[in-house]
């Protein structure tokens, strides 16, 4: 084959050799990833999806730092018994503000999409302090240090603004207010009551819908905002977005 | 002293000075770094760099003034050290990593026992990268680094490229491990499974991994054979394409220029397809490629014959190549990923099943004519069963790879089955094999300190492995069935903490797996240990051979045709 014996020009350039192999591998890549970047119905159209407010982005750094994606998948997929179990498959469109996604790949404990409001927050932090007296079955690790550490936020508004950079519509209010909106979604009727009404205005105009943001102390300590709190904060709104009393699965653009 | 000599002693300067400078630079960029952290772990991770960078810039300068007229990248020899540092480092990294590993198996099964609620960090969520992280790319990466070193200075007949700067690849990847390593226990990462590092380790990844591509290619233009050999298609592949994966997984952008902490530039659905194009390319150009690179050096080298088809090797390096990097979307199966970019992913990686067949026979039939050393060499024997388990995982991995299969197998222990098969099978054994032929090969040893010790340590590890696949097979099987489980009424049947419970003997015997494939690398590193000290069996050659006088034997050299 003359192909075959014309294989000795690559064996004696190295050059040539180094080009041939990344022309071959990237053909794949180019061709998988780059309809993504600009194909419309990539996306569904869907109503009620937000940026996170600052508190619970904190509570998502806190469930990256702690490595929950490991053993949690964020993923609901559309077979009948993962319906059944976690709730509405997932779509693409609720993870559009995930800077990275946080869909995992393995469930050593449940799909956690849509555990927010499946507990309550009480519940949420007597497990995460210690997962065995709830469920004497459970091999997930004890997170009761998550209490007794202060949430750090001095640079939130950094946080957001870099948020923004990459494409999640903060608007400069909510970036101006960040520390006022994280003391209004964890202490809403004392340090934060001056935010309350801004942090429930500025995320449920982004969301186009009511009752999107919860306000509550979360972590039963209302002295303290704590990485319980933001962590607890984050898990309670997993999944609870999206509306789907107007979401539309069989429309011609929500078909993929 | 010839001028010639002079100007390659000058030019050997140069790359000493180039690499204090680099280093030089970058432990100013730390110590600023430090010096405004903005979180306590970025001041950690920055001290981290200054302590180790420090000392390697202070070694460097001080080995450097020694040396006075000694040239210490002479021409006329191989650089055999630096293969030996990377040979220490691959067995001390590996140990590290298994026992890693044996750890947070023990966590799962008994987690009253093995949790410290006063040590949040010592986690399953930390300690899980820190095992795949230090396996994958401390040990994988060392001993990719020490062979690809050995190989490429024999099949080139040259010495490696570049003087000092192969070693600032050695000491530069190490700082990389460590500063990985500690961030992930610190809690810093970005979440992206096998790319969890942050931005400014990645970036100081970035430099090390371009000056290895430099050194490795500096290394082929000097060469003295006409044609790239085999091994060297592998190895550049892998650098290659490890190049361009790391680069584009990782692009992020830093909340602060002295903070540790990086947001993504892609979210959702491209975010996802990214990391899966890069999470399974990392399995196929570093535990693939890179390893196959060492089958076609390392076994023809042992069993002294020919590659078996070089046609074979023509046909599997290119497809294997083009069709490994479509097979990412196999990982998303049923998820939010368009359908037509899951059945793409879900084609090629039935396609692929046939190149890294390929690849396997090329193996095993190379030792046509030689059969007997199965029986008489247990280092040839681990090298053909890693072949057998690079066959049996690449089966199972286009089988996994099926969407109505993958309903069941993902998201379960079958998956973590899946990887150690081919990961304790095929890449352990592959490495293992070569780093037992490298000792006496470096230390100019007849041959190891104790071959029975090799018998031990491969039956106690096979015995281990096969704990391991079976009982994640069944926990795996198991739990998919009992997931989708549903009872005569119509309802679901098994809640999911019964799925964990009913798991709890396959963890125990896996942990068991575990356990004695760690004492097996044990036995190996032993076993090396005595080698290099010459006790033994392991006598030194007679004749301290140069090796210009005696090249290499035609056979590594030359695929059959």
């Amino acid at each position: 084959m003359g192909l075959m014996n014309n294989h000795g020009i690559l064996e004696r350039h190295s050059i040539l050799l180094t080009i041939g192999i990344l022309v071959v591998v990237s053909i794949g890549g180019i061709i998988q990833m780059a309809p993504l970047m600009y194909m419309d119905n990539t996306i569904e159209k869907v109503d009620g999806m937000r940026p996170y407010t600052p508190l619970e982005l904190a509570g998502r750094d806190i469930y990256i730092r702690e490595g929950c994606y490991v053993c949690h998948s964020q993923m609901v997929r559309p077979l009948r018994d993962e319906v059944e179990r976690y709730g509405h498959y997932s779509l693409a469109a609720e993870s559009m503000y995930d800077h990275p996604f946080q869909w995992g790949s393995k469930r050593t404990g449940p799909d956690l999409a849509r555990v927010g409001g499946k507990y309550s927050a009480e519940w949420q932090v007597d497990h995460l302090i210690d997962p065995r007296a709830l469920v004497p079955e459970s091999v997930m690790p004890p997170y009761a240090f998550l209490m007794d550490k202060k949430l750090k936020y001095d640079g939130i508004e950094d946080r957001l603004r870099t948020e923004r950079l990459v494409g999640v519509p903060y608007t400069d209010e909510m970036i101006a207010n960040a520390k006022g909106h994280i003391l209004a979604q964890a202490d809403p009727d004392n340090r934060g009551f001056d935010y309350y009404d801004s942090l429930v205005a500025e995320y449920e105009a982004a969301a186009g819908r009511e009752g999107t943001v919860e306000l509550r102390d979360w972590d039963g300590n209302p002295n303290e905002i704590t990485e319980m709190d933001a962590l607890v904060a984050y898990l309670q709104m997993t999944g609870t977005l999206v509306d789907f009393t107007t979401y539309e699965a069989d429309d011609l653009s929500n078909r993929r | 002293m010839t001028t010639n000599q002079l100007s390659v002693r000058t030019g050997n300067n140069s790359s000493i000075i180039g690499v204090s400078a680099v280093l030089g630079i970058f432990l100013l960029f730390a110590l600023l770094m430090m010096a405004f952290a903005k979180d306590a772990g970025m001041g950690t991770q920055a001290l981290t760099f200054l302590v180790l960078g420090g000392g390697l810039f202070i070694g460097i300068g001080m080995w450097a003034g020694s040396l006075i007229d000694r040239d210490p990248f002479d021409e006329s020899r191989y650089e055999d050290t630096l293969v030996k540092f990377g040979v220490a480092a691959s067995m001390f990294w590996g140990l590290a990593g298994l026992l890693v590993g044996v750890i947070i198996a023990l966590q799962l099964t008994w987690p009253s026992v093995f949790y410290f609620p006063e040590f949040g960090w010592t986690n399953f969520g930390r300690l899980r990268p820190l095992h795949t992280s230090a396996v994958i790319f401390a040990f994988g990466g060392n001993v990719l680094l020490a062979t690809s070193f050995y190989v490429v200075q024999r099949t080139c007949r040259t010495r490696l490229a570049g003087g000092m700067w192969p070693w600032f690849v050695f000491w530069g990847y190490q700082i990389f491990i460590f500063l990985a390593a500690t961030g992930y226990l610190l809690g810093i990462t970005q979440s992206k499974e096998y790319a969890e590092p942050e931005w400014y380790v990645d970036l100081w990844l970035t430099l090390v991994w371009v000056v290895y591509l430099l050194v490795f290619l500096g290394t082929l233009w000097k060469r003295k054979e006409p044609h790239i050999y085999v091994a060297n298609w592998f190895y550049l592949s892998f650098i290659v394409t490890i190049a361009m994966l790391h680069i584009v997984n990782n692009l992020s952008i830093p909340v602060s220029l002295t903070g540790s902490k990086s947001v993504q530039v892609f979210a959702g659905v491209q975010d996802a397809m990214t990391q899966w194009w890069y999470g399974h390319n990392a399995v196929g150009f570093f535990l693939t490629t890179g390893f196959l690179a060492i089958m076609y050096y390392f076994i023809p080298k042992r069993v002294n014959r020919p590659v078996y088809s070089y046609r074979l090797s023509i046909v599997h390096f290119w497809s294997l190549i083009f069709i490994y990097i479509w097979a990412g979307p196999h990982h998303l199966h049923y998820t939010a990923l368009p359908q037509w970019a899951q059945t793409l992913g879900m084609t090629f990686s039935i396609m692929l099943w046939m190149p890294s067949w390929g690849g396997m026979i090329n193996g095993v039939m190379t030792l046509s004519g030689a059969w007997d050393k199965l029986r008489t060499d247990p280092v040839v024997r681990m090298m053909v069963v890693s072949l057998a388990f690079y066959g049996m995982s690449t089966f199972e991995g286009p089988l996994m790879s099926v969407r109505a299969v993958n309903s069941l197998s993902h998201y379960t222990e079958w998956g973590i089955g899946h990887v150690h098969s081919g990961a304790l099978g095929w890449v352990g054994y592959i490495s293992f094999g070569a780093l037992y032929c490298l000792v006496p090969w470096l230390y100019k040893r007849k041959g190891l300190f104790s071959k029975s010790l090799v018998e031990w340590h491969f039956w106690i590890s096979t015995i281990g492995i096969i704990f391991y696949m079976v009982s994640m097979w069944f926990a795996g099987i198991m739990e998919g069935l009992m997931w989708r489980a549903y009872n005569e009424y119509g309802f679901l049947e098994y809640s999911f903490v019964e799925t964990v419970e009913a798991k709890h003997i396959s963890y125990i015997i896996r942990m068991l797996g575990g356990l004695l494939y760690f004492s097996g690398a044990a036995i190996m590193a032993y076993n090396l240990i005595r080698t290099a000290l010459g006790h033994g069996e392991a006598t030194e050659l007679e004749t301290a051979t140069d090796p210009y006088a005696k090249p290499e034997p035609r056979a590594a050299l030359a695929p059959a045709e």
